[in-house]
């Protein structure tokens, strides 16, 4: 009972603020005296920086503050008595701040009395404002004018002006300060006058800025790694640390030695030096500390900051444990919810099972087959808490020990639950819940269904798998994440999950020219799991459409249209005129899959999908659809209209050309004759493609495979099989054509200043034709500028959508239905004005319409 | 008319969108009886759809827009529909809008007319009454005479009157730029004596001073385009001044718009800007053919404009006004906001996502917001 209140138990707050010195001592577990780190034996030294009352990073050894071993021991702070006090970096423009704005005699804030109040109550509104960076901001301002004060309103004292020099120096017309100085001005600073710098002396003192005190961390912060020649190598941290010792140490006996003034100061810099880049080694204005061999050491800021320090990497960013990471290839078999888990990954990743009285001989028998049988068990918990792997030798005894209580630790099964996810994760559909069903083979096995969300192929691609572990976890995955949950996409409303690929093109051949024997169709129905096969109309020959309609429920109506414009017409569940194609059926597509959603609920409608694509990849099969070389084929009219059409296109650019070199061209307002022609150019060819496009388009063959592909919308546009057929086109170049190359032409091939067609990219002839040297060249500099431009963008719309992750991560839909960010400002009085969940709407509405035809 | 008031009776319960699309799609032949029925499955629809408290609908829309603009193109610039001038599109415009930006790349203006222009008429002629115009366009020569050091300046006199700008004094206008200098008017020429002697570098800064002296127009217009959308005729400019363009009496001053957000911040006010960013971005997304939802772009409209300023997505906006130390610091330059943090002992109340990650807590946003109250205590009494 106990322990589990303490589970329940938050963070409800965290408070920044200065350490005091006092208080550096009071949490400090050591005073570090010695820069020696081991004896001869290797042993920490007492009172040196591995001192084992700073923590244990060494098996077998005992933390002498908690008495606890490695990995229980959280460590310690130790701290250090400077022989000079010193600046600490991070604080310089403060101190700055503090010795303007305040008198060097008295330490009054530099405003006289009478005017207090009025700059007190200008801040403080600031403050409320814009936060504490406009407090800040115009504090400064008013400093500046109070900087002509050459007088102390309150004690007359003459002021002087204070310079900072590089990091850390302070100068008062040019007469260096010393930190000692510096701090005792800062410690005659009264309390009331530093709330006016925005600073909470109750927290931090100003005069804590210069360090006194040293705080040494502890050591399990900065663990020494032991080399593979049994070497010691310290952590930056402490090989910075040691200097500062060494220094510190120096100075003290030589002031102790009654050295003289200048061996003093120059060692008081140089442990200035050494603490500045102890807090910070990246500043520009100093030189890095650096390693014996030339790379910068890492110290405190460094471990802090950027992508790779502690705040993003390791304290934003977690790993995670009960993970796989494989590549994935594709089973159309599957169902849509299902990942295809590899055997050998199943044994190792695991799910908590306790013990009760009723699952006992269950769970027994996991234990019973350990480790290397399948389904068996790799270890069990007892209720302490205790871990026991299950082995060969203890596989009797434990089996022995378990008892109501206990917890196996049993391999994956076929349906149980996983987070199935592929990187970039742009969007929630790319972390989707999957039931396991355990598979021979090494890959994860996904339905190609579910491409579109992960937007995953299957060229190499790497995806990682997920084992939630506790009751809790795992019916949010069920219930939040699981595939059907997420078919209708947050972004636009509409089906994200639909047919694709073969499927397409099967379902495709299916509704639109397939017949088939009722055996044939008994065939399709049952590899897409039908077994009832009774709305199959009773006749010899029956038609794809009536063979899908089997799938469709039988009270579903729609009306739409197919691709092309065709109308498509669904009554009561049988495909009444039209065909499918992937306007109807495919990913994002139009209302037919959103429809069945919102109808039949997320379950039914995944079955119903899964059922579409394997029809359609069985349809595909049974049919055969392989590309031919002859569906690119013309016929002798065709191809003589085509040359036409580009013939007479070059004759037009020639034409244009001409006029351009007389003059003649008439330039669009704003633009140069050159820009023109350019453009005018451009428009001609452009025309030309696609004119001979239509013309390869009006002659192919409706049923040749290239075509069922474009047609069906499951790959490729006509406009490609027209490139392959008849002409390639204009190999557009940052918007226009290639003009770049040597002086005057593209290539070393045309002479110089020719503006023709051919000599700036224009592929006259198709991808069957094949390509002139020259021409594959520009193909290629086309190719290597999209490459450029998508290497490009991947950066910037990663940072963009970095930040508009941050700036409304805290945004939430309230129990008022306002929405709210984390300090409860209202944003929005009703999410999106209407207060609809984009993925609960049909495309972003409420479809009246629709209501209103069903309500009689 | 009984069936309007038994609609609107509804008004209160559901969004004015809704109610329309309803009076829009009821059939004539409707009775009352069917009437309450399908008021009564619509207002049940509109409540299921409703988003469920907790949803965190900030993280949708970050997500619905971060995600498609991995497949916009970079391509900067593009045909805003109109062959003659070049605009930012796709990717850099949507970063430049959710920046705020305050200097855009391509800024422009869209004048819409009123009635008679709007149907062409001068088209030509008010586009040029708009473009600034400076003093060279207006002369024929300026010529420096160095051996008397004095500039003199020939006037365009058939220009100036072409353009209907004989009323502004040039001389005054010449004497204004060229203050220390003693200037006269004979006819169409103006001479400028030089008092100071063999400063030819003087003379020539100041030839090029007055070369680019502000003459007519609208300042900051640079160029002007009149051009047609389906049956009306606009004007589009690159630079921008609202303030000026509005004060035009063939001006439609109900929808003339700027594509920079401040401008229509300063001349329209926060809901104008507000709106305009929406409208941007949502008009790249289009253009594009990518398909978001307009209530993700409102949100983050609504967010950067809340507070009655514009504020951009990015550290020194949105994110500065975070609440949390710890959010702030996770985004960028962590160490500054510590150390702020410090210096004035705030405290951090763990009251968003990232914190709460931080520390391994649960977020307070969808399943992580409800709250079960356990007390253990009185369990305790009670055994």
């Amino acid at each position: 009972m106990e322990e589990e209140i303490k589970a329940t138990r938050k963070v409800k707050s965290i408070r920044f603020g200065l350490m005091s010195p006092r208080m550096i001592k009071e949490v400090a577990a050591a005073k570090v005296v010695t820069p020696e780190l081991y004896d001869k034996e290797g042993y920490p030294v007492d009172g040196g920086l591995m001192d084992i009352r700073l923590g244990v990073i060494d098996p077998g050894l005992v933390c002498k503050t908690d008495g606890q071993k490695l990995k229980e021991s959280l460590g310690h702070f130790g701290y250090m008595s400077l022989a000079r006090p010193v600046v600490h970096v991070k604080f310089v423009r403060i101190i700055l701040d503090l010795l303007r704005g305040t008198c060097r005699e008295c330490g009054r804030v530099l405003i006289p009395e009478q005017k207090r109040e009025a700059i007190v109550e200008q801040l403080d509104r600031i403050e409320e404002e814009e936060g504490m960076t406009g407090r800040r901001r115009e504090f400064l301002s008013a400093i500046s004018e109070l900087k002509t004060v050459s007088k102390c309103p309150h004690c007359n004292a003459k002021q002087k002006k204070v310079k900072i020099e590089k990091p850390t120096t302070f100068t008062e017309n040019d007469k260096r300060i010393t930190p000692i100085e510096v701090r005792t001005r800062l410690e005659k600073i009264p309390d009331r006058d530093i709330y006016i710098f925005g600073i909470n002396p109750e927290i931090a003192r100003p005069e804590w800025m210069i360090l006194t005190i040293l705080p040494i961390p502890p050591v399990t912060m900065r663990p020494s790694i032991t080399l593979e020649s049994g070497e010691r190598s310290e952590d930056d941290l402490t090989h910075k640390l040691g200097d500062i010792v060494r220094i510190n140490q120096r100075l003290f006996e030589n002031i102790n030695a009654g050295a003289p003034e200048i061996i003093i100061e120059d060692l008081w810099d140089l442990l200035q030096y050494h603490i500045t880049t102890y807090f910070d080694n990246d500043d520009s204005q100093i030189p890095p500390a650096r390693h014996r061999s030339g790379q910068p050491l890492k110290t405190l800021t460094t471990r802090i900051k950027s992508k790779e320090g502690r705040i993003r990497h390791n304290l934003a960013g977690k790993r995670t444990n009960f993970s796989a990471r494989t590549v994935i290839s594709p089973d159309p078999r599957l169902e849509l919810n299902e990942v295809g888990v590899p055997l050998s990954v199943a044994m190792k990743l695991t799910i908590p099972e306790r013990i009760t009285e009723w699952n006992f001989e269950y769970l027994k028998k996991f234990v019973d087959r350990g480790p290397k049988k399948y389904p068996g068990s790799n270890y069990i918990v007892r209720p302490d808490g205790k871990k026991k792997k299950i082995t060969d030798e203890t596989r009797e005894q434990l089996i022995e020990e378990i008892q109501p209580g206990y917890v196996v630790e049993r391999h994956l099964m076929d349906g149980d639950i996983s987070i199935f996810n592929r990187q970039p994760s742009l969007h929630r559909m790319s972390m989707m819940c999957h039931r396991v069903k355990v598979l021979p083979g090494n890959t994860f096995r996904l339905n190609p269904a579910v491409c579109a969300p992960y937007n995953a192929d299957f060229d190499g691609d790497e995806m990682n798998l997920h084992i939630p572990q506790t009751e809790e976890a795992r019916s949010e995955a069920e219930e939040l994440m699981q595939v059907q949950t997420q078919i209708v996409s947050p972004r636009y409303g509409l089906s994200i999950i639909g047919c694709n690929m073969d499927a397409l093109s099967g379902n495709y051949l299916l509704t639109r020219f397939m017949k088939v024997t009722k055996k044939e169709a008994v065939d399709l129905l049952s590899s897409c799991s039908i077994t009832d096969f009774s709305r199959l109309p009773d006749k010899p020959l029956i038609s794809g459409n009536e063979v899908f309609s089997v799938l469709i429920p039988k009270d579903f109506n729609f009306i739409g249209t197919t691709k092309k414009g065709d109308p498509i017409i669904i009554e009561s569940g049988n495909v009444k005129k039209g065909y499918l194609d992937s306007a109807n059926l495919g990913e994002g597509s139009g209302l037919m899959l959103r429809n069945i959603n919102k109808r039949y609920g997320a379950d039914k409608s995944l079955v119903i999908l899964g059922r579409f694509f394997r029809m359609g990849v069985q349809a595909a099969h049974k049919m055969g659809v392989s590309v031919n070389l002859a569906d690119t084929d013309l016929d002798a009219k065709s191809e003589k209209d085509i040359k036409n059409i580009i013939e007479k296109a070059e004759k037009r650019v020639d034409e244009l050309i001409e006029l351009f070199r007389k003059g003649k061209l008439e330039a669009l307002t704003g633009r140069t004759e050159e820009e023109t022609l350019e453009l005018r150019i451009l428009e001609v060819l452009n025309k030309a493609r696609n004119d001979s496009g239509k013309i390869v388009a009006e002659n192919a063959k409706e049923n040749t495979a290239t075509n069922i592909m474009a047609y069906s919308g499951a790959k490729g546009k006509t406009l490609n099989i027209a490139q392959m057929a008849a002409c390639v086109g204009q190999q557009a170049y940052r918007g226009g054509r290639i003009n770049k190359g040597f002086k005057g032409r593209t290539l070393s091939c045309f002479s110089q200043g020719d503006l023709g067609t051919e000599a700036h990219g224009f592929i006259a002839r198709g991808f069957k034709a094949g390509m002139k040297p020259n021409e594959f060249f520009f193909m290629a500099m086309t190719g290597r500028d999209s490459l450029m431009d998508t290497a490009l963008r991947t950066p910037k719309s990663g940072y963009l959508y970095r930040r508009l992750a941050n700036a409304l991560q805290d945004l939430r839909v309230e129990y008022d239905l306002t929405v709210r960010d984390a300090s409860n400002k209202i944003i929005q009085f009703r999410y999106g004005e209407d207060g609809l969940d984009v993925s609960k709407t049909r495309g972003g509405v409420v479809d009246v319409k629709k209501i209103i035809e069903q309500t009689t | 008319m009984d069936k309007e008031k038994l609609i609107d009776q509804y008004a209160e319960r559901l969004p004015k969108r809704i109610i329309q699309d309803v009076k829009a799609h009821l059939p004539k032949n409707c009775d009352t009886k069917r009437l309450k029925k399908i008021m009564e499955a619509v207002v049940s629809e509109y409540e299921d759809t409703l988003a469920e408290p907790g949803e965190s609908v900030g993280l949708v829309a970050a997500e619905s827009i971060g995600e498609p603009s991995t497949q916009m193109t970079l391509r900067t610039f593009h045909f805003a529909g109109v062959s003659e001038m070049n605009v930012t599109m796709g990717l850099p415009r949507v970063i430049e809008v959710l920046d705020a930006r305050k200097t855009l790349s391509t800024p422009m203006t869209e004048i819409y007319l009123k009635k008679p222009y709007s149907d062409g008429k001068d088209i030509k002629k008010i586009s040029q009454r708009i473009k600034e115009r400076k003093l060279k366009e207006f002369v024929k020569e300026i010529s420096i005479n160095i051996v008397e050091n004095t500039v003199k300046i020939d006037l365009d006199k058939k220009k100036i009157e072409e353009y209907e700008q004989t009323h502004i004094n040039i001389l005054k206008l010449v004497d204004k730029a060229a203050k220390g200098f003693k200037t006269k008017q004979e006819g169409d020429t103006i001479f400028i004596d030089t008092v100071k002697e063999d400063n030819l570098n003087e003379i020539y800064k100041l030839k090029e001073k007055i070369k680019n002296l502000y003459f007519c127009g609208i300042k900051n217009i640079t160029q002007v385009l009149p051009i047609q959308r389906g049956d009306e005729f606009l004007i589009v400019t690159a630079g921008i001044n609202l303030k000026e363009i509005l004060k035009l009496d063939f001006v439609d001053t109900f929808r003339t718009k700027s594509n920079d957000i401040y401008e229509m911040r300063r001349v329209f006010g926060i809901e104008a800007a507000r709106q305009s960013i929406i409208n941007e971005v949502t008009a790249m997304f289009e253009s594009q053919g990518i398909d978001i939802d307009i209530r993700h772009v409102m949100l983050v409209a609504d967010m950067m404009t809340n507070t009655g300023e514009i504020m951009g997505i990015n550290r020194t906006g949105i994110v500065k006004d975070k609440s949390s130390v710890l959010a702030r610091a996770s985004f960028e330059t962590p160490i500054k906001h510590i150390i702020q943090a410090a210096m004035s002992g705030e405290e951090d109340y763990l009251s968003s996502v990232i914190e709460n990650v931080m520390i391994n807590q649960p977020v307070p946003l969808g399943s992580g917001l409800p709250k079960l109250i356990a007390n253990f205590d009185n369990q305790k009494n009670k055994r």
